[in-house]
């Protein structure tokens, strides 16, 4: 018989994982070191970005060039942004940092990320490139009156990006403090300027390059470190899991632990632990990733930087490819983490913990298996990471601003290439001081909540939207929009009377959230989906007579690309 | 595009069946992604002695290879399809273009 309070503790432990994994929230971090070589790597990094964006801005001239790249993106390389994009600097310290301390739990959690994947694919990349230009609103607005659909589509993109946004400075800065030893705000006010240098000189070719490169780096770097692990054990895992028990359960014993509990604790490691403790969590969770997946503005995006539906759908597999890979990657590191790092008293505390607080875990193994300069190549890595995220995030910012409020909602269509364009970098410089003050008025707040939000309001809001527009011929501009903006507030409601916000950041007393589970995807996307389908049936307009007639002239389109936007300026 | 175009395409046989093939497939696999995923889930949320029996004599469990499994499931399904839709879909695709674009 379970208590409503340990429910409550539980659900609020399996809050904390996903947190940790999210890719947001690292927790209150405590300034180590100023770590010279990290910094001097990272300074290294950042040279040679620039460069890289001095060449982008030489191609970018056009608002196609800016938003995409010029469309000339290969499959291979879209996939290895797509995949940067993904691997945030907390999934690579925060999944690893979960297995290190759960084991397989770890494992469960990052392979959420992964199912939205093949949904993406199967259902939305190809008919996204042939229906698309520039922003995911050029799909749900297709055959819609545009005012309405963009207003929303604009405000989905805005309220996800802020979120995503405030998650990833707020990380950056608890990161330079243990990755470099600087002040928080440095790295806050280092983050914003960078990726406002990226985004308004380089664009989506800078953007892009920036992911591909650090995401090469973060997967050599991950490689080298799980080869290490395996090497030492012979390239056995029942070897790895073997030692990682047996030291589980030496550190359970010196804490005190009779033998056969001790045991036990030990063995945990190897099956499902804590993690799923409460179904309706779970699954509400794993829709939030499986469907936010294909409503992520940033993510939407990159399919327009393709020339066409097939590299398209090439771009989808390699990120899959690499994305699975890498959560295999982390896995490894986590447990080399636990027979490297948790038996070395350098790393340690006086207690016994990590130095730095956990996220740690795979930043220490960074230095027992490659020594001092690989520690400085991983952390600087793991800062880029940031970096990249960050200027993608703000180029889809900027982009709904420009492309679908000013140009299509404010100047009906009639903007031209050079105005648009200035409002797209007026936007960015806007986007990154907003940026810049979050991070800032955000630092010392609970901020666990904010990715897991970003992607369940992604799934309520962004993708129903989508989806309906693309496949329902009697979705009209009324459902869409209706419904889209429910999706949108309900998911972000709820998220707030969750025990996340309601009691971990607002104080409340615990037990007093209204809504006990951790994630309202299962709740807010069925609001969302059942909100489009009624008001369309519902709408009995002259408009929605005409988007109804304009839902074959879509289809024919979104499946044969004949009439897409081409790869345009090339 | 004119709607009388887009009209001429919808009749045509080859279109018909692109579009009959590309659907079925895509929600064929859809479903086959989610039972895989939830079964997932609710094997490590209902059947967790399961999960953790060990395979032989040593401490690796069968949650192992089943996660393993499913990440490499996400992996090859996908690749099915991008492979189906490169070969089939653009080969009808192309048909379709040339059949009405004449």
């Amino acid at each position: 018989m379970i208590t409503r309070n340990t429910l409550i503790a539980l659900l609020l432990s399996a809050v904390g994982v996903a947190a940790y994994a999210a890719g947001a929230d690292l927790g209150q971090a405590e300034k180590q070191a100023t770590n010279w070589t990290a910094i001097g790597m990272f300074g290294v990094f950042v040279i040679f970005t620039l460069f890289i964006t001095k060449w982008a801005a030489a191609k970018t001239k056009s608002t196609a060039d800016f938003y995409t790249a010029g469309g000339g993106i290969t499959g291979f390389q879209n996939g290895l942004a797509i995949a940067g994009d993904y691997m945030s600097a907390a999934s690579f310290l925060g999944i690893s940092a979960a297995v290190m301390a759960s084991g397989f739990d770890g494992l469960i959690y990052s392979i959420g990320f992964l199912v939205g994947w093949p949904v993406v694919t199967f259902l939305l990349a190809e008919r996204l490139r042939n229906l698309g230009k520039f922003t995911f609103a050029d799909v749900a607005a297709f055959r819609f009156s545009q005012t309405p659909v963009r207003v929303f589509a604009a405000s989905g993109t805005l309220v996800v990006v802020a979120f995503y946004l405030i998650a990833q400075m707020v990380g950056a800065g608890q990161l330079i403090k243990l990755l470099f030893g600087l002040e928080y705000w440095m790295a806050v006010v280092i983050v914003g300027a960078l990726m406002m240098v990226y985004v308004l000189f380089g664009g989506m070719t800078a953007t892009t390059w920036v992911q591909i490169i650090k995401a090469i780096m973060l997967l050599c770097g991950a490689s080298f470190m799980a080869f290490m692990v395996m090497l030492h054990f012979g390239f056995s895992p029942e070897a790895m899991f073997a030692e990682a028990v047996k030291i589980k359960t030496a550190i359970a014993t010196k804490g005190g632990k009779p033998a056969e509990e001790a045991a036990k604790i030990g063995f945990s490691i190897m099956g499902p632990g804590n993690f799923v403790k409460d179904p309706i969590s779970t699954i509400s969770f794993g829709m939030a990733l499986m469907f936010g997946t294909a409503g992520l503005p940033h993510i939407l995006m990159r399919f327009f930087t393709v020339p066409n539906a097939k590299e398209a759908r090439k771009s989808v597999l390699w990120a899959t490819t690499w994305i699975g890979y890498f959560y295999v990657l982390t896995f490894i590191i986590g447990f080399g983490a636990i027979t490297y790092v948790l038996t070395n008293p350098s790393f340690l505390d006086a207690k016994g913990a990590l130095l730095g607080g956990n996220n740690m875990a795979a930043i220490h193994l960074a230095n027992a298996v490659g020594g001092n300069v690989f520690l400085g190549f991983i952390s600087a890595v793991a800062f880029a990471t940031i970096l990249a995220v960050v200027a993608g995030l703000t180029l889809s910012g900027a982009s709904a601003v420009s492309h679908d409020l000013y140009a299509t909602v404010i100047k009906q269509g009639k903007a031209d290439s050079a105005s648009e364009l200035r409002v797209s970098k007026i936007t960015t410089v806007c986007l990154g001081i907003v940026a810049v003050v979050l991070g800032i008025a955000f630092e010392k707040q609970n901020i666990a909540f904010m990715v897991s939000l970003a992607f369940a309001i992604a799934a309520s809001a962004n993708f129903p939207v989508l989806l309906m527009s693309v496949l329902w011929k009697g979705c009209t501009t009324r459902g869409a929009v209706i419904g889209g903006f429910l999706g949108l507030l309900s998911s972000v409601a709820l998220t707030v009377v969750s025990p996340a916000v309601w009691e971990a950041t607002l104080g409340n007393p615990k037990g007093s959230a209204l809504f006990p589970y951790t994630s309202p995807a299962l709740f807010s996307m069925t609001i969302g989906f059942v909100g489009i389908w009624l008001f369309s049936v519902l709408d009995g307009s002259q408009r929605a007579a005409v988007d109804k007639a304009g839902f074959l002239a879509q289809q024919v389109r979104s499946e044969t690309g004949i009439g897409a936007a081409g790869a345009s300026g090339h | 595009m004119e709607t009388d175009l887009a009209t001429r395409i919808a009749a045509h046989p080859t279109y018909q069946k692109l579009k009959a093939t590309r659907s079925r497939l895509g929600w064929w696999l859809t479903g086959a992604m989610m039972l895989v995923y939830y079964g997932f889930i609710v094997l490590v949320a209902y059947f967790k002695p399961l999960m953790s029996t060990r395979i032989g004599e040593g401490v690796t469990t069968w949650g192992m290879p089943v996660g393993l499994f499913v990440i490499a499931f996400t992996i090859v399904i996908t690749g099915i399809y991008v492979r189906r839709a490169n070969d089939e879909f653009d080969r009808l695709s192309a048909e379709l273009n040339k059949a009405v674009l004449k």
